[in-house]
């Protein structure tokens, strides 16, 4: 059976209609076709599907599509602005973490909510928020460098 | 089997109607969601999202007792001053259930229902004396967290109950807590063994004491026999943690060997009673 709903991402209203059971990365990725969010493991290990839900971060891979509508959904896609890169990801560009970039949109997502909630964490911070998020080619040095540069205002 | 039903309530009444005809609820979906991921069980056939119910909402401080609504996040009760406080072992759990995300959307409603014997705030609620307040379209009742747990992913609430509230009485004054677990993975991680303790003292002497083990037993539960060993003494752990050792039935699994388990068990909970302790005793 197909649902049909409304999901705002990165502020844009984009009509679906799905099964009830789908989630909201599949939703983001093969309905709506926004594909810079992944799927690494699907059942939430290694964040690689993160993305922002009024704010907060969510595995995607594991919350249902259609309990986001009303809500609105902040992807990777969602941190440029008029093509301009974030500050962020310069950074991850600059501090030398992003290799295969499999890892980075979630990692950027999970940084820029703990930015938006704590503007200068403490490396132990830093490193504890993006715990959710695997990557398998950095070591993370890189990363934790990135985010605390932008945090630093560098 | 897939969904052949949907709904988001938009009040509470809306939510019992639709568990008394059989919906199964979901809030934040962090154990529901990823369990049907992880393929451990498919998603129910019909679902009622009871995450949009304000009443279900936040933390309240209310004639001696703090009321956690059931929608309260890990990471609301983690920093809740009032929880950090009064019920420190329960922000010590709260604080490392999965990650930022399991946090950000994981509630302890969710958390107690889907009653693993390895999630991380039944030994604090258990410690803390939780009551759980559960509708149902037919009323209402209050049982006791201790009393909700009966077997790994079963609890004692009957078809069409909602847990709407967790009540925590307040605590013996002075009353120092902890929650430690023996992790593998710092975050987004399941307790291999978790011990919780929560004493008082009063010139040195222990008053107080509750002990509970995680991931050691079919449910969450207290040692009475390491209980009464802390009371009357001076907050020695050793003897209470080889009490605790000794009531564990653990089992081999993924994550760990029976035999490690049983190891490491009076270790981790030596050093909850130690922070307890010293909590208690004013010490940070």
């Amino acid at each position: 059976m197909k649902v049909s709903a409304m999901l705002s991402v990165n502020g844009v209203a984009y009509p679906v209609d799905i099964d009830p059971g789908t989630s909201l990365l599949d939703a983001i990725r093969d309905t709506i076709g926004l594909t810079g969010s992944k799927e690494g493991c699907d059942d939430s290990e290694c964040g690689a599907c993160m993305m922002l839900l009024d704010g907060k971060p969510v595995n995607a891979c594991s919350y249902l599509a259609l309990q986001a509508e009303g809500r609105e959904v902040t992807t990777v896609e969602g941190l440029a602005t008029d093509g301009e890169l974030a500050p962020l990801q310069q950074a991850f560009l600059t501090s030398g973490g992003v290799q295969c970039g499999f890892c980075t949109p979630g990692m950027l997502v999970s940084a820029t909510a703990l930015l938006a909630a704590k503007p200068e964490p403490s490396e132990d911070e830093v490193r504890i928020a993006l715990a959710g998020n695997l990557c398998r080619c950095t070591g993370y040095d890189g990363i934790v460098k990135a985010v605390l540069a932008v945090a630093r205002g560098a | 089997m897939s969904v052949q039903s949907f709904t988001i309530a938009s009040s509470l009444a809306e939510a019992l109607a639709a568990l008394a005809v059989g919906a199964r609820p979901v809030a934040g979906g962090t154990d529901l969601v990823v369990g049907a991921r992880q393929g451990k069980a498919p998603l129910p056939e019909s679902i009622v999202a009871i995450d949009r119910l304000e009443e279900l909402r936040g933390l309240r401080e209310a004639s001696g007792r703090l009321e956690l609504g059931a929608l309260a996040t890990h990471a609301e009760i983690a920093s809740s001053p009032a929880v950090l406080e009064w019920f420190t072992a329960l922000s010590d759990a709260s604080a490392i259930v999965g990650s930022h995300a399991t946090r950000a959307h994981g509630t302890i409603g969710g958390n107690v229902m889907n009653a693993s014997p390895a999630m991380e705030t039944g030994g604090p609620l258990i410690c803390f004396g939780a009551m759980a307040v559960l509708r149902s379209a037919s009323g209402e009742r209050t049982v006791p967290v201790e009393e909700l747990f009966a077997s790994p992913g079963r609890t004692t609430a009957g078809p069409g109950e909602l847990l709407v509230r967790i009540d925590l009485p307040q605590q013996p004054p002075g009353t120092g807590s902890c929650y430690l677990r023996l992790e593998y993975r710092r975050q987004m991680e399941i307790a291999v063994v978790g011990a919780t303790a929560a004493v008082a003292l009063e010139d040195g002497v222990v008053t107080h004491a509750r002990v509970a083990i995680t991931a050691l037993a079919p449910t969450i539960r207290r040692v009475p026999a390491a209980e009464a060993a802390l009371v009357g003494s001076d907050g020695n752990a050793q003897a209470a943690a080889d009490l605790a050792a000794e009531a564990a039935t653990p089992i081999s699994d993924v994550r760990a060997s029976e035999r490690y388990r049983r190891s490491m068990t009076a270790v981790i909970a030596r050093r909850a009673i130690e922070s307890a302790v010293a909590r208690a005793g004013g010490a940070s």
